[in-house]
């Protein structure tokens, strides 16, 4: 089993104006030192039945054709765990 | 003329584009669930607003990939006029259909109320009934209308005119970029708006001026058709 987290986020010289308000709502609660805040998303998947290498690459095509709408966001996939069977 | 209404879970201005199309064209739409693979001959097919899958992952984002899309896809190269309004817009551009992607309003609220509509271009398919540069009336209601394209995209599609409906000078509601409201694909027959045209189309409503919309489109059929 393969155990994989993806990241998905604002590509840059997009607008966050999700990111833009926790950073106003850190410094509201006395977080001086935020500089910026840009929200992403996380997803964990399980894949059965695959090698390291074909479900990096079926990772990848997910983002592509779903998780990530490559227009305005980037992804990263990171493989966490990989079990033998 | 036949009209077709795309449903989805989540779709619920649908009733509202029943009654639009109903009143419209004299003849009630054919109503086509997401789950369908093929569309009946038509000749407009119509993605209303709602909050297909419940803005799931992206607004639009799961519709887009539903069944009925390649459906739709292969209608719309065949020629036939597609239109989406409001989570029909959001859904066309997540299938690419159209360029560009939506993003969350700036001001972050969700915006319900009326706006003004600049015509950017009175000669495509969807706007033939208005001159250029008019303004109109029109009510919007979403969360996620903040338009975006990359420099390039935005180029090509100022370039080519596919931009059809701005808001008007300084009531831009949700921070889209270069004003945008509508637009239309490189090929003429696919508009996607944030506005709901359907709302404003008779006297009941305080006025008329999405009519305009529908019966370019309606006209445009019809000369086809004669």
């Amino acid at each position: 089993m393969i155990r994989a987290r993806i990241t998905v986020t604002l590509k840059n010289g997009v607008l966050d104006p999700q990111g833009k308000a926790i950073e106003g709502s850190l410094s509201a609660l006395g977080f001086e030192n935020v500089d910026s805040v840009r929200q992403g998303k996380v997803f964990d998947v399980e894949l059965k039945n695959t090698s390291k290498s074909d479900a990096e690459q079926s990772l990848k095509a997910m983002c592509d054709q779903l998780l990530a709408n490559t227009v305005i966001e980037d992804f990263s996939v990171t493989i966490i765990q990989a079990i033998d069977q | 003329m036949t009209t077709t209404i795309i449903q989805f879970p989540g779709s619920n201005r649908d009733a509202d584009m029943i009654s639009a199309l109903t009143k419209i064209c004299d003849s009630a739409p054919q109503l086509v669930w997401h789950t369908e693979t093929e569309i009946p001959s038509t000749d407009l097919i119509v993605i209303p607003g709602g909050f297909s899958y419940g803005d799931y992952l992206r607004s639009g984002a799961i519709a887009a990939r539903s069944p009925v899309m390649d459906a739709i896809r292969n209608r719309a190269d065949q020629g036939v006029p597609v239109m989406g309004v409001c989570n029909g817009f959001q859904i066309l551009t997540e299938a690419g259909l159209l360029p560009g992607a939506m993003m969350r309003n700036s001001g972050l609220k969700f915006v319900c109320r009326e706006v003004k509509l600049q015509v950017a271009n009175a000669n495509t398919l969807f706007s033939t009934a208005y001159f250029e540069n008019q303004v109109i009336r029109c009510p919007i209601a979403h969360h996620d209308g903040n338009f975006f394209a990359e420099a390039n995209t935005l180029k090509r599609i100022e370039a080519e005119g596919q931009v059809v409906f701005r808001y008007a000078e300084n009531t831009n509601p949700n921070g889209s970029i270069n004003d945008i409201a509508g637009i239309i694909n490189k090929q003429g027959n696919v508009l996607g708006m944030m506005p709901h045209p359907e709302n404003l189309i008779e006297d009941f409503h305080g006025g008329k001026d999405g009519r305009g919309i529908f019966e370019s489109v309606i006209g445009a059929v019809r000369i086809i058709a004669a």
